[in-house]
């Protein structure tokens, strides 16, 4: 019986911890997902900038739990030593929480006159962590312009066609590189209040960067909710990291499911078998009770309540077991520790018991068929 | 006397064998036969039949004016554990049981265990002393003692015993045969199957068995109380 109450408690214990797995797997995963950077991307929804109060409200929707991340982009064209290069505005400060992969040499900018710089940028203007250098932005002077803030060097007249021109200046030192494998590393990034000085032009961002956690179609609706609200916002999936992070979410769980359903068939295998030794061991006994007067429903009881019980201890010890199993995998798989889940108790309980319950059958079957008048005699 | 048994024309056949073959027994109440024969004679076949664990081929047994033996699997079990009380030569206690609680086990079965009627049941077999006594430290007349015990407890109309003494030396052989004449004096009646003569010759009544076939029924002429 207590190999049977170790087969119980080993099926219970792996039953209950995978159960919990198998909830946790979403949070889990999603989590692991947002290492690859945001699932969601604001775009305009017409010819225009981005309202940065858009983004509050875009935001909004998801819940606080929910939102990983949000960093907004502004990309500005400008030159440095006289090669055309891309500026791009960000949140320093927020951009890791949606770009967690991104590589630093050196260190991020703390604030205005300092930029980051992508490896692919510093190779070809041959700068490294450290170094200073000039940005321009070169425009036309009109009557929109206001000049006053503009040094008189800044600015000249073309002979041939009379136009002014502006080649309004910013000096940045270069904090750090950034190093991705992607296409960030051609861009040079800086504070929005440095792209408002060069470009002198206040506006809003180009692209908004979202994560946050959720499974696909819950994503799909946030994003189909945002876009009705009439902003000036078009928020789309990142399919490539929705579509991947469902995909490997579904699977995960079928493996947790499988594995799941064979430990319980191999709990009802070794309960069958123990119970059929213990049977076997007790068949004089079992024929000296029908031989007092037990009838085979008395038999059926004592065995079922035997092994219910069982079950019952086993689902018990297998919840509590299992917890500290699912925070070992947990831990060692997902580096953070699971969500228990007291509904997931009773349930084990309940599938203890029907797995003893099923494994008695055939066991207690034999037991209503011994023969009470052979076994006594010793056959 | 009034029959407590009969059996007409009993037949128990295991395919070409004849087991038991056109049997007829009556067996009045109070009682006390002995059914002796060699090995393969039909002895245990007969008591099976007579206990309700096994049914004849044909043939009718009736048991108390009722034919029994048309009777379901279960009415039979109810039956016996009402009627009949089982002395087994090998005694067949449970052995993480004491002896008090295996006389209780019959109790169970058959209505609710009382440990003040298994301590008297004891009593009458002179082993209320050991009432908390594991099988294994009883020897084997006390641990026959405790199964009479437990076939007396529901007070059966009939007493079936197999070789009650055969495992036993003759001074427990003598204390289990006092207990019997005690209960044919209390009125019980007693089937005892035995292949011991002087087993045989303390009942009232011979049958010997051969081939299935009854080959004598006599009374005894030496029988008393």
């Amino acid at each position: 019986m207590i190999v049977a109450l170790l087969a119980i408690v080993v099926g219970a214990t792996i039953l209950s911890g995978l159960e919990m797995i198998y909830y946790d797997v979403p949070r889990q995963m999603s989590a692991q997902f947002r290492s690859y950077g945001a699932n969601i991307i604001f775009t305009p929804s017409g010819d225009g900038d981005i309202n940065n109060d858009d983004i509050e409200k875009g935001v909004e929707v998801f819940g606080s739990d929910e939102l990983e991340g949000c960093t907004a982009y502004r990309y500005e064209n400008t030159k440095i030593h006289n090669m055309p290069q891309a500026l791009a505005a960000i949140d320093f400060e927020s951009v890791l929480k949606t770009s967690p992969y991104w590589h630093i040499g050196g260190d991020m900018p703390s604030g205005n006159g300092m930029a980051l710089v992508g490896a692919k940028a510093a190779e070809g203007l041959g700068l490294k962590s450290g170094d200073t250098f000039v940005c321009v932005n070169s425009f036309e002077v009109d009557e929109s312009v206001d000049t006053s803030d503009i040094p008189s060097y800044e600015m000249y007249t073309d002979p041939e066609s009379g136009e002014t021109y502006c080649d309004h200046e910013l000096e940045l030192v270069c904090s750090g590189i950034l190093e991705t494998g992607g296409s960030e590393e051609d861009y040079i990034y800086v504070t929005y209040d440095d792209i408002t000085a060069l470009t002198m032009n206040e506006r809003g961002c180009d692209i908004v960067e979202v994560s946050a956690a959720g499974m696909q179609e819950d994503l799909k609706a946030a994003a189909e909710k945002i876009n009705s609200m009439g902003l000036t916002i078009s928020a789309k999936l990142v399919k490539r990291v929705t579509a991947s992070e469902s995909t490997v979410l579904t699977k995960l769980q079928s493996l947790v499911f499988i594995v799941t359903f064979v430990v319980l068939v191999l709990t009802m295998i070794c309960v069958a078998t123990t119970m059929t030794a213990v049977i076997t061991e007790r068949r004089k006994e079992i024929g000296l009770r029908k031989a007092l007067g037990a009838l085979n429903s008395s038999i059926i009881g004592e065995f079922m309540s035997e092994g219910l019980v069982l079950g019952g201890i086993g689902g018990i010890l297998g919840s509590v077991l299992g917890y500290y199993f699912a925070q070992f995998v947990s831990m060692n798989v997902f580096s953070s520790s699971i969500t228990f889940r007291p509904l997931l108790i009773p349930i084990t309980i309940a599938a203890s018991v029907m797995v003893t319950g099923l494994a008695c059958l055939i066991p207690i079957k034999s037991a209503v068929d011994v023969d009470p008048a052979l076994v006594l005699k010793g056959e | 006397m009034s029959k407590l048994l009969e059996l007409k024309n009993i037949s128990k056949i295991y395919g070409e064998l004849h087991a038991l073959d056109n049997v007829s027994l009556t067996v009045d109440k109070g009682e006390w036969i002995a059914i002796m024969g060699p090995s393969g004679s039909g002895k245990s076949t007969m008591m099976n039949i007579i206990g309700c664990m096994d049914k004849a081929t044909s043939g009718q047994v009736i048991f108390d004016g009722k034919d029994i033996s048309k009777e379901s699997r279960r009415k039979l079990t109810e039956f016996h554990r009402d009627k009949i009380g089982l002395v087994f030569q090998q005694f067949h206690l449970i052995n993480y049981l004491n002896a008090v609680e295996n006389v209780m086990v019959a109790q169970y079965y058959h209505s609710m265990p009382d440990e003040k009627e298994a301590l008297e049941a004891l009593e009458r077999v002179g082993l209320k002393d050991r009432a908390k006594h594991l099988p294994s430290q009883l020897s084997g007349g006390e641990q026959q003692r405790v199964c009479i015990a437990r076939a007396i407890i529901n007070s059966p109309e009939l007493i079936l015993a197999d070789e009650p003494t055969g495992n036993l030396d003759e001074a427990n052989e003598n204390i289990v045969l006092d207990i019997f004449h005690q209960l044919h004096r209390e009125g019980t009646s007693l089937v005892v199957v035995t292949h011991d003569d002087e087993v045989g010759l303390e009942a009232q009544r011979i049958v010997r068995l051969e081939h299935g076939k009854i080959t004598s029924d006599k009374k005894n002429d030496n029988f008393h109380e």
